[in-house]
């Protein structure tokens, strides 16, 4: 079965301050990860293959900084890995994002399965997957938990939902979110990250695509235009108490009470 | 085409220049200053770099007739025809929204044996339910809802589109946004509306400790996904007003790629969403065993544990009971955060609660900045004698 992983790099921290004066983000450098959701889709992909056969490609966009977590994934098995980048693809919302991938996709073989993680870190938007498919035009099954058989055809999953979870059989190709209880990733291994470090990650860039038109990506092709950025406002009422010679368990406990809680 | 043109000679200290862009998409090649697919365009380069060394060229965009969209839509979430309440929070919501542009509330409900439960949003004050009644949309099948909203988003034209941010509307609302090919904002924690019918998404974004305002200016339906407890639920009015408006749709249309084969029933838990009281451990919190007392105060108060997301990846709780963006989003009468920092995310998934109290022995620590009551304090200390007062309040005289 050849399967496709999407993955994404994401901020390796979610410390992100911003400056009350100047209203600018302050980020730690550089630093970054593969998103940890992501994780889960590669390791579903590489267990399918260890049991059925076939192929694993991961697939990113991002700037070329974001061939480190391609990298990653061929250390922990990964057999291909492409990356959509282009200035072009600057700016991209989600809409824009899905249609790119999607774009990209299409420049590479048949795929049985594709397989995102349930949402990013960065974003929690969890669009990307059910979008892409719409693209593509193939069925898509979000929040998947559990695999229960994997048939010739089609695949049958658990869809988590919320209170119940439903049994569904979907046919080849399809596209699933998987969520963080499906399976437990592996670690990344040295001798693979050895065998791997001179493996070629193919560049896909705008001209590459079959769709030729730019008004479909980055900013121009995202229908959602953030209007500015600010921080989250304080809550109104605050009271703080570091008073050292109050009783302070005490006004906690009649402040409750006084609320009606106790 | 918009695009963002540096212009070298106007950069006045390169390194500084650079450090501007939180995002990493300023690089230099070859002693000049370039932007790389890293950009979000979020033009703060061009507010505060030096001035004209960045510049934002924005073409304009022909424009829409935002006046062949009118209404504001709610899809009904139900599983069986059994209602989830996040969908007459946004009854509620777009009740208001329509009313400043003078719209109508329009809801779209589609399943099964659906009527009766139908009858039940007219006292919720909605002007016209769309029913999908058929036996092919028994269970939730993505390409079959698909379809369905796609009919009805072609016959009602409506503006905007609010889809509860549920397993089911995470997933349908995408779909349906990308078949449109409009702005879909997940997860809104405040909406408003402009006179020209444009609606005002604000949520938490870029994964950090800042806010963003979008709006979906060219495109139309404008859609939003907003989570369980984060708007109002309007009072349920005695007199049922609205009409019920029964939909067809061509059967050739529900066929669908995927079978159900079942759909299985979780066992009930005391979900930390429909919990009035909760308390919250947070990394302050420094032994797993430590956790009783958190326990005994929630049992104590009537209420539910909770935990940060630093507590689930330590394995010491369900993943279910990790409040935050990542996990679930809670609006109980009083939470008592003890040793939770607060970061953004999480704060983003419980600062609606009607009374937010927060222990932390870290003065700066950013929770003091929503909590109603901030108390500098060791939990260590201040717990066991919270809770002993409460049991002797509660002792016979």
């Amino acid at each position: 079965m050849n399967i496709l992983v999407c993955i994404k790099q994401v901020p390796g921290t979610n410390k992100v301050e911003v400056d009350p004066v100047t209203g600018v983000l302050k980020r730690d450098g550089v630093d970054s990860k593969m998103n940890p959701y992501d994780l889960y889709a590669l390791e579903t992909a590489l267990k399918l293959k260890e049991a059925h056969g076939g192929s694993v490609t991961v697939i990113s966009m991002g700037p070329p900084q974001a061939k480190q977590i391609i990298m990653e994934a061929f250390a922990m098995g990964a057999d291909e890995g492409i990356l959509l980048s282009d200035r072009k693809f600057g700016g991209s919302d989600v809409l824009a994002t899905s249609y790119t991938l999607s774009q990209g996709v299409a420049q590479l073989g048949k795929f049985e399965l594709i397989l995102c993680g349930k949402q990013t870190t960065d974003g929690d938007t969890a669009q990307v997957g059910p979008e892409m498919a719409e693209y593509l035009n193939i069925p898509s099954i979000s929040n998947v938990k559990k695999l229960i058989e994997i048939g010739d055809s089609h695949i049958t999953v658990e869809m988590d939902m919320a209170n119940t979870v439903e049994i569904a059989k979907v046919p080849y190709p399809c596209l699933l979110t998987v969520d963080k209880d499906i399976c437990q990733p592996r670690l990344p291994s040295y001798v693979k990250k050895m065998e791997t470090k001179n493996r070629e990650i193919k560049i896909i860039s705008f001209n590459d695509l079959g769709d030729q038109d730019e008004k479909k990506y980055g900013l121009n092709g995202s229908p959602t235009q953030v209007q500015r950025i600010f921080p989250p406002e304080a809550n109104n009422h605050r009271e703080l108490w570091n008073d050292a010679a109050e009783d302070i368990p005490e006004k906690l406990f009649n402040k409750i009470k006084e609320l009606k809680f106790v | 085409m918009s695009k963002l043109i540096i212009h070298q000679d106007k950069i006045t200290n390169i390194k500084e220049f650079m450090a501007v862009c939180p995002f990493g998409a300023l690089e230099k090649n070859n002693g000049r200053v370039e932007v790389n697919s890293a950009c979000k365009m979020c033009g703060l380069c061009v507010k505060k770099g030096p001035a004209g060394a960045a510049e934002l060229l924005k073409e304009e965009q022909a424009g829409i007739d935002k006046s062949a969209w009118n209404g504001i839509a709610v899809y009904v979430d139900h599983v069986n025809g059994d209602i989830h309440p996040v969908t007459y929070e946004l009854i509620g919501k777009a009740r208001e929204l329509a009313d400043k542009v003078n719209h109508k509330v329009y809801c779209i409900f589609m399943g099964n044996k659906i009527g009766d439960s139908a009858a039940g949003l007219l006292h919720y004050g909605v002007d016209e339910v769309y029913v999908y009644d058929y036996e092919e949309l028994d269970h939730f099948k993505i390409d079959a809802y698909t379809a369905v909203f796609e009919d009805f988003i072609n016959k009602i034209k409506p503006s905007s589109i609010l889809v509860g941010a549920t397993s089911v509307g995470r997933q349908l609302a995408p779909r349906v946004a990308a078949r449109f090919r409009t702005g879909l904002t997940a997860d809104c924690t405040i909406l408003d509306i402009r006179e020209n019918t444009d609606l005002v998404q604000i949520r938490p974004a870029f994964g950090g400790n800042i806010m963003a305002e979008i709006m979906t200016p060219n495109a139309r339906p404008q859609m939003a996904t907003v989570r369980y407890k984060v708007m109002n639920s309007p009072e349920r009015k005695a007199e049922p007003a609205g009409r019920i408006i029964s939909c067809k749709i061509g059967r050739e249309c529900l066929e669908s790629k995927i079978d159900v084969l079942g759909v299985v029933e979780k066992p009930k838990e005391n979900l930390i969403e429909n919990a009035d009281v909760l308390v919250v451990a947070g990394r302050g919190v420094r032994a797993q065993e430590d956790l009783k007392l958190i326990k005994e105060l929630a049992d104590l108060l009537g209420g539910e544990i909770a935990c940060t997301r630093p507590m689930i990846e330590a394995g010491w709780f369900d993943a279910k009971k990790q409040i935050g963006l990542s996990g679930r989003t809670v609006r109980p009468k009083l939470i008592i955060t003890c040793g939770v920092s607060g970061s953004v995310q999480f704060a983003a998934g419980m600062n609606n609660s009607d009374y937010i109290f927060a222990i932390n022995k870290d003065e700066k620590a950013s929770i003091f900045k929503i909590a109603h009551y901030g108390i500098v304090g060791d939990l260590y200390d201040i717990l066991p004698k919270l809770i002993e007062k409460i049991k002797v309040s509660r002792r016979p005289a």
